[in-house]
């Protein structure tokens, strides 16, 4: 039974929550539905960390679905790259659903609680499918299917403020622009190639780099997944989608969903393309680098000046996809550590910062950095909170987010750039800035007068907030785990793919007669 | 003109034309138009040019449809681009569905299905229909 499970779990991971999400709708009560989540939510956890240590322990895992082999058959491809992006994809799902019971309440109607969690399940099915698929057609297919919820998700802040819908729309809008780039870069592959598995395509390609139509194909994959992940001159749909969405999906989103585009957008580059393919190198240096320095300083400068916590957060997003682009523009092994570190540590961070918002939205209903007043006085716990993740976000020692600069500088070094590692020393500064404005507002500014008393936050919320805090904090400290996966992943991605696409380990052998 | 290289190479793809144009036409009505059903409109008309775009792809010249016959030089056209279609094509309906869905609640909400009046709401100011015109689109955020 047990190793039917565990010969089982890459399916496993995205079939669970794909049930519960009808599952769930049909509860028709919130808490019942919501209960359903969270079970969900901590089965696809435990699942994720199973599959993670099976890989470290045992490489790769090629999972055929129906037993039909690869290239032919649709295939789950686990490493340790997307092992990790899995965990922390479900770990987020898993802390943000108790957090999720009291928010949901108070933000979302009774008889929309049930479908709430219905739609959230269907995200957490999208994001976990196109962590794992092996197929490139299938990652549009989950793209879309997270994308899609995702919209909704955002558009079910309306209560709140109507803003939400026209965020939703155009982020609807300008995900399915991505999304169908990506389709039609997708097209000029299969054009070129005739297959859609990745490992088969990285084979496939590498005589084929002088093709007109593969490096327009690259151009277009591209642009739709960096719109997919709101790099920073396409940006344009995130800071009003993280805004207005209910408390609980911004949490969500912004742990997760931009973090799975970036994964995608390394699994194209690195294993689907290659690093020596010859439009990549000239990509990285000529539109990534610059782009992701630009993006350091313009989005922190623009979150300088928000007057709303939330937006804030989001223009510091931005910022944030900023450093992990620029980790693995350098193309070195130091930076694309730097940049899968920073996918786990920002998911913490941006975690943290989010679920204070929330909890300042449950006790105070808004999130203006005015409403933040006095609360240091009030809600000691969720402001001190706010104080960890907002050093993490700066990337001060003993925090994760100076483990995620400490890498990104010895790659700059390693080079020679003298200037970069400067200018993200430089655009740390600027997070100074906008974090103080938010310490200082709640610690320094008194309450206004004649307000009502405002309580700390439920337990129910400062158990998963000070969960990712303690993990900002307990990985600032000891690296150790995430900076050895992150070097894993990325000397496979630099000097394995073509070797590790050659040796697809089959499984067969351990339940035989049960595919068909 | 029957030789023609250049005849001869825009003929020979008119199929890839056909679907450059479709897109270029469905994605300036994106950008172009106000209203948000419109939108949808050109959003759907950029995704039917992929469409189009994989199933002339498919096609295998002189071949028939890809169903088994028992003759051993069959030549067939490949339909593994027709099925992937199959699964976009639900995912286009799906996104329109949503889509208008969305429209539909901003309607309620907002009294208007024109982006420049959506605006104009937003940022605190008078809705007076057709009078803004473009100088109002650029305050989005502010004046409150």
């Amino acid at each position: 039974m047990m190793d039917f499970i565990m010969y089982h779990l890459p399916a496993l991971q995205v079939v669970v929550p794909m049930l519960a999400a009808p599952i769930c709708l049909l509860m028709m009560r919130g808490n019942l539905a919501g209960l359903v989540a969270l079970v969900t939510g901590i089965l696809c956890f435990i699942m994720s960390l199973l599959l993670l240590q099976q890989v470290i322990v045992s490489g790769p895992i090629s999972y055929q679905l129906g037993g039909w082999a690869p290239p032919f058959g649709i295939e789950y491809r686990v490493d340790a790259m997307n092992a990790f992006v899995l965990v922390i994809v479900a770990a987020t799902s898993a802390l943000v659903l108790p957090f999720a019971r009291r928010s949901i309440r108070a933000e979302i109607e009774p008889s929309k609680q049930a479908l709430f969690y219905t739609v959230f399940t269907l995200c957490l099915t999208g994001l976990l499918g196109v962590t794992i698929a092996g197929d490139a057609f299938n990652v549009f297919v989950f793209l879309e299917i997270s994308s899609l919820s995702t919209y909704v998700l955002v558009a079910m802040g309306a209560r709140r403020d109507r803003r939400a819908l026209t965020a939703g729309y155009t982020y609807l809008v300008m995900g399915t622009i991505g999304a169908t780039f990506y389709v039609i870069g997708l097209g000029l592959l299969y054009q070129a190639t005739g297959t859609l598995n990745m490992e088969d395509l990285a084979v496939r390609l590498q005589p084929l780099g002088e093709l007109t139509s593969v490096r327009a194909g690259f151009a277009f994959i591209m642009v739709g997944l960096a719109l997919k992940l709101a790099m920073f001159p396409i940006h344009a749909w995130l800071p009003n989608a993280y805004t207005y969405a209910p408390s609980v999906v911004s949490i969500f989103l912004a742990a997760t969903s931009t973090k799975v585009a970036v994964y995608v957008l390394l699994r194209f580059m690195f294993t689907v393309f290659g690093y020596d393919f010859p439009v990549v190198e000239l990509s990285l240096s000529t539109v990534f680098l610059p782009l992701a320095l630009v993006a350091m300083f313009v989005a922190s400068a623009v979150a300088v000046f928000q007057t709303d916590f939330k937006r804030l957060l989001a223009y510091s997003s931005v910022a944030q996809i900023g450093y992990m682009v620029l980790g693995f523009s350098m193309a070195s092994v130091t930076g694309l550590t730097a940049t899968m570190v920073h996918l786990f540590n920002h998911a913490a961070m941006k975690g943290v910062m989010f679920m204070v918002a929330g909890a300042v939205v449950y006790r105070v209903g808004s999130t203006a950095v005015t409403s933040f007043a006095g609360l240091g006085r009030q809600m000691p716990w969720t402001m001190a909170a706010m104080v960890v993740g907002g050093l993490s976000l700066i990337g001060v020692p003993l925090t994760v987010g100076f483990i995620s600069k400490w890498y990104l500088i010895l790659g700059a070094l390693e080079t020679g750039d003298w200037i970069i590692a400067f200018m993200i020393v430089a655009s740390s500064l600027i997070a100074v800035i906008y974090v103080w404005r938010m310490v200082e507002m709640a610690y320094l500014t008194p309450a206004p007068e004649g307000s009502k008393p405002v309580r700390e936050a439920p337990l129910s919320m400062l158990l998963p907030m000070w969960t990712l805090a303690l993990v900002c904090v307990y990985f600032g400290i000891n690296a150790e785990l995430t900076a050895s996966i992150g070097q894993t992943v990325a000397e496979t991605l630099l000097n394995g793919s073509v070797d590790a696409a050659t040796s697809i380990i089959p499984l067969d052998g351990v339940v035989e007669g049960v595919a068909p | 003109m029957e030789d023609s290289p250049i005849l001869e190479f825009v003929l020979g793809r008119y199929n890839y034309w056909l679907v450059i144009v479709l897109m270029m036409v469905g994605l300036y009505v994106v950008v172009a138009r106000g209203n948000l059903v419109k939108k949808l409109v050109g959003l759907n008309l950029f995704q039917v040019s992929v469409f189009l775009f994989y199933i002339s792809v498919g096609k295998v010249t002189g071949g028939t449809a890809p169903i088994y016959v028992d003759d051993p030089n069959a030549l067939y056209s490949n339909p593994l681009p027709h099925v992937l279609i199959l699964t976009a094509i639900v995912v286009g309906v799906a996104t329109l569905a949503v889509g208008l869905s969305l429209v539909i609640r901003i309607q309620r909400a907002y009294g208007t299905i024109e982006e420049d009046d959506i605006q104009a709401a937003d940022a605190g100011r008078d809705v007076s229909p057709r009078a803004g015109g473009e100088s109002g689109t650029s305050a989005s955020g502010g004046a409150a």
